[in-house]
């Protein structure tokens, strides 16, 4: 079977990949580029586990084709840290323990990000419906909801 | 409740023993925190070896069929594929046994079915192709001709005459005779004489109740990279709660000596009990062994659902007599367990915990293991507990509307202290019930007013807790620092309570000591990652190793000093002479000590191997208010509290996560969770659309209050914190929601259609 | 499989009519690749419609209705202010479907196409009254929303044919319509039931209703009786009750793991109910 040659940016680096016109993004992304932060929990768009952003808008790359990437711009958890440093998101979901296993964490992060480009001063109801597709199982959410909000303080202090 | 009216509880202040911690309690960053909140931590999918092939598993569409032939040849010719297995490519050695005397043929029947399909998703061949696609496309070339048997999943059908009989020949020694053969296991306990109390009561309630099955629902699916050569030597990376139990596993299942098998764990994404056992790391061996290459197996989420382990279901009897006082007079209850196709239904810890909260004169349990064609149960934080308070809970709440008792009175009451006969047997030590309750009714949450439509829910519960082998080492670095091997893979923090646990041994800073999750060939054998023992036996081994450690930097200064190792003692991380008669020395460091150790005796080091028993039992009271729908059904959770007694929180935020994670757990449980079964015997939610664990927009904040009544089995008190929090969420949202809905709900899950049916039958 | 990206309807038709096996149209693909990755389906061919000039464009027609290209997902007309200003209850139908993330993919054609009887979108652009245009070998025609599904995952559309436009009516004035449904959760549930109502109002007499339902039956169906309980009546009790009866009458709904037959029936009436109320407010408000 043929394999598509693909040229896409990730993270703001060049990237080119070949692959299986049935494999996703999500599967391009771990097996053929190395980047497995972003996790498969369902394959199904219903955990929210591989979140990237795609042209700036927030995706499940679990329903994206690999093929789909052509001329996009795709970001993930990895690229989310500017630098040496942390993203704010990153700092407060240490500090507020926002995880306990960690699986949902990179999707929840970018997620985060995502929405707080889009409003930085989000009341607790918006963010607990942005985050509805991103499932959690171990923390109840109550720390995470927590994070979010105490990153987005900050961020608005620093803007 | 909202996030403005949020209070970080303090914890701590009922701590009865006088030690002054330092580190222990405070709330420091997790030491693997930068790893996870960039996606450099390694789960078990995340990993790759060279000439790595990809595996898949076939599985059966049919709750309960016999193979009659598994034609693999066309898969074989497919371009890519390099190994197809079944049942032949395990262990023949392995044979059926009665109850649980059977296990490990349980899990090689269950990791890869025999003659007998026995569920749907009974794995009955994989292969291991060059890509996931290959392997994927070449299950569909496999042909199994099956034999469709006749199926049963319900409990109740299961033990009903005319039920099929799954495996006959299975039930062991203590089931009484006259029980369909699908009753494998029996359990009876309890004192008193319960008729007599039943007699002394004002009002005695008896009704019944069902639990269906729910999935731990980690978000990580199973995952695993297995090799093993033409040498015989293995080597295993999975996410697993336990690598030493997949080490033991995996070698009978494949006729190898233990030691042949290295098993790594990786980050693991969640676990909740259900990563206990294997499923999927056999069978990559297995594949690997006649590949010649490693083989990495992932599961897909649909396969986790059909394939891995969920709770049992239940069905229950339970009659509580009370006085007009509130005094239980007896209590006793049936639970009828189902776990899958195999003995393992945790029927004796439901009917033990059933009436642990309670101080009781008359108290009787029946339990009854039932196998049924649904997959092999596993694990599930706090195993049986839940679906019994659930069941008896309600009862008492029950009594106590008719008797027009306060409910946390009449817990606080009949409340099991130190010293009571628990209703399971042994006679409670210090524990902390009584304490919870008080806090519960100290609580703002208890006594504030209730919106038209809302309902509010209490509900106590118990979990013993475990010990379990134990084996740590901790290993002093040049500059003092220190490294600390454990066995327990890290699921929600433990990285950072050992780190704890042992700078306040040592008197170095948290951050100078680095924690690892040792592989099964860098350790001493350590029990799975359960029965909330990490932070209790691991943390005590952690303390007891780096106490030899200690020891052993006072006899250094002592050499050097030239004095009695007993004169030197050790404080904040400097050995001090003990007092004046022992001579005026310069207090010496810890990097003092171990920058000069080559030359003065050594590397120090400190290890502790163990199993230890003093695991203290551990108590919760939930408080939570719920809002009913009276025209869809509809269930929305506003106010929730869990009240839990900690022993001591090492480190409180964690701690806390645990009591958030499980009230969450069992507000999915109580109202959307159910495996759902078709006519067919084929389960209809495989995937989480439609198995509806809670989602962030369907909680409220969960407010926390971390009660510490030491448990005397730990040098810190430690009780673990882990399970006892999904004991109470059942019945404690069942009797909300009863309030609200003006019905007794009896059924779980309370899903909409349920309750709408719930008030139609009332408004008739 | 083939993944191809035509660059016009006219390309992607003639790929379509010539492709042998299976062949699926990728939009938003949030149906598409779920069902490959379950195994359920694996097309020969898949022809993406994303790069067809116009099909992420949302544009207002000079008679004052709309336009909404086929790859335009619900984020984007979440963004489209103008659009849900008139059609509040289309706008919200569509951001019910799945989560953030999915809404960063999902298109109106997909969730029609798809013919789930539970799809969110559809009984809301039934109630509004959307049409599409078919493009195939033998040019286009235009179909009416509720045309297009005919069973669960079956459509009307022939081989080689595909939707090139989704177009919306013109509000006018003393119009609103609203959309609700009815999940065991609150979000991420697929419709137990769905039920979109648009009417108009003179003054505070409803003159025209469009009541459509889903999950009820094989299809969203609209229900005429519903409508006509709503024609003439100022919402008062006995209108509602009305609705109601109409609506849960309308049901032939089948138990599953999402409800029972009962319970759809029952839900059908209630939320007939409470869209009826959102779109009479936003009706008068519109005048």
């Amino acid at each position: 079977m043929s394999k598509i040659h693909v040229s896409t940016t990730i993270n703001g680096d060049a990237a080119e990949f070949l692959c299986d016109p049935r494999e996703t993004l999500l599967d391009v992304l771990r097996d053929r580029l190395g980047l497995t932060g972003a996790k498969e929990g369902c394959g199904t768009g219903d955990c929210g586990a591989c979140s990237v952003t795609l042209d700036g808008r927030l995706v499940c790359s679990c329903l994206v084709l690999g093929a789909e990437a052509e001329g996009r711009e795709i970001a993930t958890v990895e690229g989310i840290a500017p630098g040496e440093t942390l993203h704010p998101l990153q700092r407060k979901f240490i500090e507020h323990a926002a995880l306990q296993c960690g699986i949902c964490t990179p999707g929840i992060l970018v997620a985060a990000k995502a929405l707080l480009e889009k409003n930085p001063d989000p009341t607790e109801t918006e963010v607990r419906y942005w985050l509805a597709g991103n499932l959690c199982r171990c923390t109840g959410y109550d720390k995470i909801i927590r994070a979010v909000m105490d990153a987005a303080a900050e961020m608005r202090e620093v803007a | 409740m909202a996030l403005d009216e949020y209070k970080p509880q303090k914890g701590g202040d009922q701590l009865e023993q006088g030690h002054a911690f330092k580190y222990v309690g405070t709330r420091p960053d997790r030491p693997d925190g930068t790893d996870k909140v960039t996606g450099r931590a390694r789960f078990g999918a995340d990993i790759t070896a060279p000439g790595m092939l990809h595996g898949a598993i076939l599985r059966s569409p049919h709750a309960h069929a016999r193979i009659v032939n598994i034609d693999t040849s066309k898969a074989e010719a497919l371009d890519g594929v390099k190994a197809v297995v079944t049942r032949a490519d395990f262990s023949a050695a392995i044979q059926p046994a009665p109850g649980m005397a059977g296990e490990m043929w349980n899990v090689l029947e269950n990791v890869m079915a025999g003659d007998t399909a026995l569920y749907d998703g009974h794995a009955i061949a994989a292969v291991a192709a060059t890509s996931a696609l290959t392997a994927r496309d070449a299950l569909k070339l496999i042909k199994v001709t099956y034999e469709v048997l006749p199926h049963v999943t319900d409990v109740d059908a299961a033990m009903a005459a005319d039920a099929p009989v799954i495996r006959d020949g299975t039930a062991d020694k203590s089931v009484p005779p006259g029980l369909h053969p699908n009753v494998v296991r029996y359990h009876q306990s309890g004192h008193g004489d319960v008729e007599a109390g039943f007699a002394e009561a004002d009002l005695v309630i008896e009704d019944s109740f069902t639990t269906e099955a729910t999935h731990q629902g980690y978000i990580e699916p199973h995952a695993c990279l297995g090799t093993l050569g033409g040498d015989g030597k293995g080597e295993l990376w999975c996410c697993t709660q336990g690598h030493w139990n997949v080490q033991k596993i995996c070698a009978a299942l494949l006729d190898m000596e233990t030691s042949q098998l290295r098993v790594t764990a990786s980050e693991i994404g969640g676990g909740f009990g259900g990563k206990t056992t294997v499923f999927i790391e056999p069978v990559a061996l297995a594949l690997s062994r006649k590949a010649n290459r490693p083989v990495k197996l992932v599961m897909s989420r649909s396969e986790v659902f059909r394939a891995t382990g969920p709770t049992a279901s239940t069905s229950m009897d339970i009659k509580i007599g009370m006085r007009k006082d509130g005094t239980i007079t007896a209590a006793q209850g049936v639970f009828r367990a189902q776990g899958g196709a195999f003995p393992g239904a945790p029927m004796e810890f439901t009917a033990m915990c059933a009436f642990a909260p309670y101080n009781l004169a008359n108290v009787h349990q029946v339990g009854y293991d039932v196998m049924t064609n649904r997959p092999k149960q596993a694990a599930y934080r706090a195993p049986g507990s839940p679906m019994a308070a659930f069941a008896v809970e309600s009862v008492i709440d029950e009594l106590c509307n008719q008797l027009g008792l306060d409910p946390l009175e009449v817990r606080l009451k009949n409340a099991s202290r130190e010293g009571t006969r628990a209703s399971y047997g042994p006679k409670f030590q210090r524990i902390g019930l009584v304490e919870t309750i008080e806090a519960a009714m100290a609580h703002p949450h208890y006594s504030a007013p209730l919106a038209p439509g809302q309902g509010r829910g209490i509900s106590c519960g118990f979990w013993f807790n475990h010990g379990g082998e134990t084996s740590v080492t901790l290993a002093l670095s040049e500059d003092g620092s220190a490294q600390i091997m454990v066995g327990t893979p890290d699921i929600g923090g433990s990285r950072a309570s050992m780190a704890l646990m042992a700078a306040e041994v040592l008197g170095i800073p948290y951050e100078n000591i680095r924690v690892t999750v040792a592989d099964t060939a860098s350790l001493g054998y350590n029990e799975v990652s359960h029965g909330s023992r990490v932070t209790y036996a691991s943390g005590l081994a952690t303390i007891k190793a780096a106490e030899a450690a200690v020891r052993e930097l006072c006899k250094r200064a002592a050499a050097k000093w030239g004095i009695e190792e007993e004169a030197v003692y050790w404080e904040d991380g400097y050995a001090k002479p003990s007092g004046p008669n022992a001579g005026d020395f310069e207090p010496l460091h810890i990097s003092k000590i171990t920058r000069s150790m080559g030359a003065t005796g050594g590397p120090i080091n400190g290890h502790f191997e163990a199993t230890p028993e003093g695991a203290g039992v551990s108590f919760a009271t939930h408080i939570v208010d719920a809002e009913v729908d009276p025209e869809t059904g509809s269930t929305k959770v506003v106010r929730y509290t869990v009240v839990q007694d900690a022993g001591k929180a090492i480190h409180p935020t964690y701690v806390e996560g645990q009591f958030q994670g499980g009230a969450a757990q069992g507000i999915g449980w109580a109202l959307n969770e159910e495996y759902i079964y078709g006519t067919d015997g084929r389960l209809q939610n495989a995937g989480f659309l439609d198995y509806r664990i809670p989602v962030a927009s369907d909680l409220p904040m969960i407010d926390t209050v971390i009660v510490e009544v030491p448990n005397p089995g730990h040098p810190y008190g430690v009780r673990g914190v882990g399970e006892t929090s999904i004991c109470p969420p059942l019945a404690a949202i069942a009797n909300a929601v009863s309030a609200a809905a003006g019905v007794r709900m009896r059924n779980l899950p309370m899903s909409p259609p349920r309750i709408f049916e719930a008030l139609e039958a009332k408004n008739g | 499989m083939r993944y191809l990206s035509p660059a016009s309807f006219d390309d992607a038709v003639a790929l379509a009519a010539e492709a042998p096996g299976v062949t699926r149209f990728l939009a938003g693909g949030t149906d598409v690749l779920v069902q490959m990755r379950a195994d359920i389906i694996t097309p020969d061919t898949l022809i993406d419609i994303k790069k067809i000039p116009g099909t992420h464009d949302i544009a207002r027609t000079p008679d004052g209705g709309w336009t909404i290209g086929v790859a335009v997902t619900g984020a984007e007309m979440r963004e489209q202010d103008d659009l849900g200003a008139d059609w509040p209850g289309l706008v919200e139908a569509m951001d019910l479907i799945g989560s953030t993330q999915v809404q960063g993919r999902a298109t109106l054609t997909g969730n029609l196409c798809n013919a789930s009887p539970a799809a969110d979108s559809v009984p809301a652009m039934i109630a509004a009254g959307v049409t599409l245009t078919v493009t195939g070998p033998d040019g286009n025609r235009t179909v009416a929303a509720e045309d297009i599904p005919t069973g669960p995952g079956q459509t009307s559309l022939a081989k080689g044919e595909l939707i090139s436009a989704v177009h919306v009516p013109p509000r006018g004035a003393g119009g609103g319509d609203a959309y609700l449904r009815f999940i065991p959760r609150t979000e991420m549930d697929i419709a137990v039931v769905g039920c979109g109502v648009n009417l108009s109002v003179e003054g505070d007499t409803i003159t025209a209703a469009r009541v459509a339902l889903g999950a009820v039956a094989p299809t969203a169906r609209l229900v005429p009786e519903a409508a006509a309980a709503l024609v003439g009546t100022t919402l008062g009790d006995a209108a509602l009750d009305a609705l109601a009866t109409a609506a849960s009458a309308a049901c032939a709904p089948i138990d599953d793991k999402r409800g029972t037959v009962r319970f759809r029936t029952h839900i059908a009436g209630v939320l007939a109910k409470r869209a009826a109320k959102i779109a009479y407010d936003r009706a008068r408000k519109a005048q």
